[in-house]
């Protein structure tokens, strides 16, 4: 655990502070109860669904807020047999 | 065999969201694959505990509600691979946590896990009694002060009432876990001692938490007591108390909070 004994040297409120900055600014900005990667999230699965039957357990998404950007990662199998017909 | 174990006070702000994060990544570190669930709807902070509210992705009630499978709800703690968390949702009403539903996501995070701690919310209420509904284990924690023993008391109460296992007329196994303790104050008189609220409570001891500002320090960085700094005292008092509940025997002790410089230094250096 030395990484965090390193850290533990410094003084840990800053720290505290900006972890708080990134978290409320993404919470008052989420409206109608998700915020803009949420439903980001939601509309990219959507459409995804509507070509190809997706199965639940082979979807992985990812988020990461960050300060200045956020990253959003969805990772989904798609079997050749899953293309939904036209 | 998958335990659950329920972190419970009825009083607010004793120390159980803290104290589910140590006790988790204390398991978590035995090599036992560990989740820890926040039952707090509405008022989340176990994400904040853990470091981990920036990648909240889904909750336990997109889980029950089926927008989600819980595979892709739990979140891999960074530091320890064993160690996973399952998020409260921040927006919904209490209410969208519903017996049936947690009832479902126990019975597949007992397939999947060793330990699953349930962080409890305040008060007496639904979130509550459901956090102890399925609970093998209970640890109460309790500050030495009499309303914080008083709303201990009654949760012991419901813990004999309201849990699947009472129903069953089985009994759950309680601990007492002591936090925010001040030795100086206790024996100078001006706070309740440890056999104080053991006698009281008569629920068997499974550890002292100093009060220590560590608690903070670890809280402001986002990691749990026991990863932030695993030889602070109150890091020592949460990793004893782990072993307590995996059922080894370990002599109690009150780790102090302050340590010379010297011992320090030893102490690290024979680490
Ligand atoms: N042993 C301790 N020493 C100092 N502060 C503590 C200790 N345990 C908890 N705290 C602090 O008390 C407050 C409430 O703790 P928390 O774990 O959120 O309680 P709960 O979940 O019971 O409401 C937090 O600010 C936390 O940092
Ligand atoms: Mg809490």
């Amino acid at each position: 655990m030395s990484i965090f004994r390193f850290f533990s040297k410094q003084t840990s409120a800053p720290t505290a502070r900006e972890r708080l900055q990134v978290l409320l600014a993404h919470e008052r900005a989420s409206v109608g109860h998700s915020d803009l990667v949420a439903k980001l999230r939601e509309e990219i699965l959507a459409v995804i669904a509507k070509h190809v039957q997706v199965d639940g357990d082979k979807v992985t998404v990812k988020m990461d807020r960050g300060e200045t950007v956020s990253t959003l990662e969805v990772d989904i199998e798609i079997p050749l047999n899953a293309v939904r017909a036209a | 065999m998958a335990k659950v174990i329920v972190v419970t006070s009825g009083k607010g702000g004793v120390g159980k969201t803290t104290s589910t994060a140590a006790l988790g990544a204390a398991l978590a570190q035995r090599n036992e694959k560990t989740v820890v669930v926040d039952f707090d709807v509405g008022l989340r902070n176990l994400d904040l505990v853990m470091g981990a509210e920036r990648r909240v992705v889904y909750d336990i009630v997109n889980v029950i509600q089926g927008d989600a499978k819980l595979p892709q709800a739990l979140i891999r703690d960074k530091r320890l691979d064993t160690l996973f968390l399952l998020p409260a949702s921040q927006t919904r009403d209490k209410d969208s946590l519903t017996p049936e539903g947690v009832e479902k996501v126990m019975t597949e995070l007992k397939k999947h896990f060793d330990w699953i701690i349930c962080d409890s919310p305040a008060g007496i209420e639904r979130g509550a009694t459901l956090a102890m509904r399925h609970a093998d284990i209970a640890v109460i924690v309790t500050n030495p002060e009499v309303s914080s023993v008083r709303d201990s008391d009654r949760i012991i109460g419901l813990l004999d009432a309201k849990t699947e296992r009472a129903e069953r007329g089985e009994r759950v196994e309680k601990h007492l876990l002591l936090t925010r303790y001040d030795q100086a104050r206790a024996e100078r008189g001006d706070m309740l001692k440890v056999d104080d609220v053991l006698e009281i409570l008569s629920i068997p001891l499974v550890g002292i938490v100093p009060e220590s500002t560590d608690v903070l320090k670890a809280s402001n960085l986002g990691a749990p007591v026991t990863l932030a700094d695993n030889r602070s005292a109150p890091a020592l008092a949460y990793l004893d108390a782990a072993r307590r509940i995996a059922g080894e025997t370990v002599p109690m002790t009150i780790p102090g909070e302050r340590r010379g410089l010297l011992g320090k230094l030893f102490g690290r250096r024979a680490a």
